[in-house]
C-alpha cells in the first residue's frame, strides 16, 4: 500500500497536527499556500527553472563501477552530493523559499543538523535576499564546524541551541519557538519529511524530483528499473524523495537506512527499527522514547542522522511493507566513507555512507539505485578523529 | 458542572479574580514543590509534568523541567508526588505534552490523574482537531478540560475551542513561549473579548504574565491570570519564601 497524505495531514495512522493553538492559523494558511501553488504552473515553472539553474538539475546517475564489483551488484548512484550546495537539502529549500516570497514573508528560519539543510537554506535565502537564522544543536555546532562557517559566509545567523541533547532534535524545538513568537512575518523552512502537517507533505513534493530524474536516467542507462532503491533515512526527506519515483513499481524494493549508532545495544538513532509510537514536534510516527513517553537522546556519528524520530510517511511505509528499513552502524558507515572514497574518489557525507555500507553488508543482488545524497567535507574532520581513535 | 469549574464559579461569584499559580513538580525539590501545593492565596494550581521536549516552554520552564528529569521525576512520577501530596488546599491541574498521554493511553494516564486526586488538565500541543478522544476519558473520570486560544485564533476556532472547555478557558496574551516579558501584550484584552463572545466560562490570562501590575491590569478585563515563570523562576533560584512571598503580592494585587 502507497501511502497518501489525507485531509487531516495522516499517512495511514501517521502524520496529522499536533502543534500549541498559537500555530494553527500559520500551519492552515502555509498548507493553503502551498497547495495553490503547486497547483498552478506559474510556481512550478519558475521551480523548475530555479533548479536548474541555481540547483544545477539534473543530478547525474553515476555507474559506480568498481564500486559495483567490491558488493558483486551493478550500483547505480543517484549524485544529490553535486546539487548546489553539496546535498538534496537545497531541493526543499529553493522550493520553500520561493513559496514563503510569494507568502510576503520577509524573514526566514530553518533547524539544522549536519549543517547542510543550514547552508541550503541560508543559500536560498541569499538567492532571494531574505535574512536567515539557523537553530542548530551546540555538540553540532562543534563537530560540523566547517557548515557553521558556511552558513556564516553565506549571511545567516547560526544560534547554537544548549537544551535537552544539543543536536537536531532541540534545534527544530528552539526553531518552533521562534516561529511560535515570529509567525506572521516569518516562514520556517523544515528541513526534514517531519513536522506537522503540510511540513511532511511538502518537503516530499519537493523532494520527488531526485525519484523522478532517477526513474528516467535508469531506464535510459540500463533499459530496465532498479531491482532495490537505497537510501539513508534520519527524518527521511532524500529516502521520500527517491522513493515516490517508484512507489507504483511494485517489483521495486526499497529500503531505508537507519543510524545503528555505536550497535550492540548501545546507543543509536533507528526510530524505525527500534522505536514505537508517538509524537514528536507535531507529527505522530515511529520515535525512540522511554516508558514514560520522554523522548531519548539518538546517537550517530553522522549528525543528520542523528534524530529520534522519523517522518510519517516513512513509519506508514513500514507499517505497510512497501519499504523495509535496516541499520547501519557508526564503524559500518566509517568503512564505507574509506570504501566509496577509494573505489569510485568521492567523498560521501557520512549520511548515505550508512547506506553504502548496508550494500557491502547484506550483498544484494541485481541493479541498485542508491541515493548519494550529499558529500562529505563536512565529515573529514569527524571521520579524521575517528580514524585516530581507532588507531589508538 | 467539573468540581474546578463549580469552584472557580464561586470565586467569580464573590467577586474575587482567580488566581493560578503554575509549579514545575518537583521544582526546586519535591518537599519545597509538596509545600507550595498547599499555598493558601491560590484558587487552583497547575502542575506542569516534566517533559524532555517542552517546545511551548521559554528556557526559565524548560529549565525547570530539565532539572526535574534530571532528579528522576518523568510525567508519571509527578503524577505520583502530586497523589501523594497531602489532600485540601487549592484544586490541581495537571499541564503536560501530549506523548506522555499517547505513550500510556489516554485513558489510563486520565485515571491516574483522577487517582492522585488531580481535577483538571491542560495539553498545549493537542489542538481541538485531536482533543475528541483524550476530552471523552477526561470527562468520565471527572477531569475539567481547560483549552488555550491563541491571539491568531480566529472566531470560528475561537469559538469552537471554548465549546470545548468544562474548567476554564486559557487565554493567550501574546504570541511566543512561556516567559517572563516586559509588559503586558496589548493583544492581551483583545483575545480576552473574542473568548468572552463564546463562552460564559471563566476566561484566564496566561503566558507573559509576570507582575503583580501585568496581574491586575490582565484581570481587568479576565477572570484571573495564570502565572508559570515568574513563578517557577523564584522557585528555582530562591525558594519558598519568595514563592509565598510573590504569591502574596499577586494575591494582594488581584484583589
Amino acid at each position: 500500500m502507497i501511502p497518501k497524505v489525507d485531509k487531516l495531514g495522516r499517512y495511514g495512522e501517521f502524520g496529522g497536527r499536533y502543534v500549541p493553538e498559537a500555530l494553527m492559523g500559520a500551519l492552515g494558511e502555509l498548507e493553503t499556500a502551498w497547495t495553490d501553488a503547486w497547483a498552478e504552473g506559474g510556481f512550478r515553472t519558475e521551480l523548475n527553472d530555479l533548479l536548474a539553474a541555481v540547483v544545477g538539475r539534473p543530478t547525474p546517475l553515476y555507474d559506480a563501477k568498481r564500486l559495483s564489483e567490491r558488493v558483486g551488484a551493478r550500483v547505480l548512484l543517484k549524485r544529490e552530493d553535486l546539487a548546489h550546495s553539496g546535498a538534496h537539502k537545497i531541493n526543499n529549500t529553493v522550493g520553500q523559499v520561493l513559496l514563503a516570497k510569494r507568502m510576503g514573508k520577509t524573514r526566514i528560519i530553518a533547524e539544522t543538523g549536519a549543517g547542510q539543510h543550514g547552508v541550503a537554506t541560508a543559500t536560498a535565502a541569499a538567492y532571494f535576499g531574505l535574512p536567515c537564522v539557523v537553530f542548530m544543536g551546540a555538540v553540532d555546532v562543534e563537530r560540523q564546524h566547517l557548515n557553521v562557517v558556511r552558513m556564516e559566509l553565506l549571511g545567516a545567523q547560526v544560534i547554537p541551541v544548549t537544551a535537552g541533547s544539543s543536536t537536531l532534535k532541540d534545534a527544530v524545538n528552539e526553531a518552533l519557538r521562534d516561529w511560535v513568537t515570529n509567525v506572521e512575518d516569518t516562514h520556517y523552512v523544515l528541513g526534514s519529511v517531519v513536522g506537522p502537517h503540510p511540513y511532511p507533505e511538502i518537503v516530499a513534493s519537493l523532494q520527488e524530483v531526485i525519484g523522478e530524474e532517477a526513474r528516467r536516467q535508469c531506464l535510459q542507462m540500463i533499459g530496465e528499473l532498479p531491482d532495490e532503491v537505497v537510501a539513508c533515512v534520519g527524518g527521511g526527506s532524500n529516502a521520500i524523495g527517491l522513493f515516490r519515483g517508484f512507489y507504483d513499481d511494485d517489483e521495486v524494493r526499497l529500503v531505508g537506512i537507519e543510524a545503528g549508532g555505536e550497535g550492540g545495544g548501545g546507543p543509536h538513532g533507528a526510530s524505525i527499527t527500534k522505536g514505537t509510537p508517538g509524537v514528536l514536534h507535531g507529527a505522530r510516527s515511529l520515535l525512540l522514547q522511554d516508558d514514560d513517553g520522554l523522548i531519548a537522546h539518538a546517537h550517530s556519528i553522522s549528525a543528520g542522522l542523528d534524530y529520534p524520530g522519523v517522518g510519517p510517511e516513512h513509519a506508514a511505509l513500514a507499517h505497510s511493507g512497501r519499504a523495509t528499513y535496516e541499520s547501519a552502524t557508526d564503524a559500518e558507515a566509517l568503512d564505507a566513507f574509506g570504501v566509496l572514497a577509494e573505489t569510485e574518489g568521492i567523498i560521501p557525507a557520512l549520511e548515505p555512507a550508512h547506506a553504502i555500507a548496508y550494500l557491502l553488508r547484506s550483498k544484494p543482488k541485481g541493479n541498485i539505485l542508491l541515493g548519494l545524497s550529499g558529500r562529505g567535507d563536512k565529515d573529514v574532520e569527524t571521520v579524521a578523529a575517528a580514524l585516530l581513535r581507532a588507531k589508538q | 458542572m467539573t468540581a474546578l469549574l463549580e469552584h472557580l464559579e464561586s470565586v467569580r461569584s464573590a467577586g474575587r479574580k482567580i488566581f493560578v499559580p503554575y509549579l514545575m513538580a518537583g521544582v526546586p525539590d519535591r518537599d519545597t514543590f509538596t509545600a507550595l501545593l498547599a499555598c493558601e492565596e491560590a484558587d487552583a494550581i497547575e502542575v506542569g509534568l516534566p517533559f524532555s521536549d517542552p517546545l511551548m516552554d521559554g528556557p526559565v520552564i524548560a529549565a525547570a523541567g530539565e532539572r526535574a528529569i534530571a532528579d528522576g521525576i518523568g510525567p508519571l512520577d509527578a503524577i505520583d508526588l502530586v497523589g501523594a501530596a497531602p489532600k485540601g488546599g487549592p484544586l490541581r491541574l495537571a499541564m503536560t505534552y501530549y506523548n506522555p498521554i499517547h505513550r500510556l493511553g489516554e485513558e489510563e494516564f486520565c485515571r491516574r490523574l483522577a487517582d492522585a486526586g488531580i481535577s483538571g488538565l491542560i495539553v498545549p500541543d493537542l489542538p481541538v482537531e485531536e482533543s475528541d478522544s483524550l476530552m471523552e476519558h477526561a470527562g468520565t473520570h471527572g477531569l475539567a478540560w481547560v483549552p488555550l486560544v491563541a491571539p491568531t485564533s480566529s472566531a470560528e476556532r475561537v469559538k469552537k475551542i471554548a465549546a470545548t472547555a468544562t474548567g476554564f478557558v486559557y487565554a493567550v496574551s501574546t504570541m511566543g513561549v512561556t516567559g517572563v516579558r516586559e509588559s503586558l501584550s496589548e493583544r492581551s484584552s483583545r483575545v480576552v473579548e473574542a473568548c468572552r463572545v463564546a463562552t460564559d466560562l471563566p476566561v484566564l490570562v496566561g503566558i507573559g504574565v509576570s507582575t503583580p501590575e501585568q496581574a491586575f491590569e490582565a484581570a481587568s478585563t479576565a477572570d484571573g491570570v495564570v502565572i508559570g515563570s515568574a513563578t517557577v523562576k523564584r522557585a528555582m533560584e530562591e525558594g519558598r519564601a519568595a514563592v509565598e512571598t510573590f504569591f502574596k503580592e499577586i494575591r494582594a494585587a488581584l484583589g
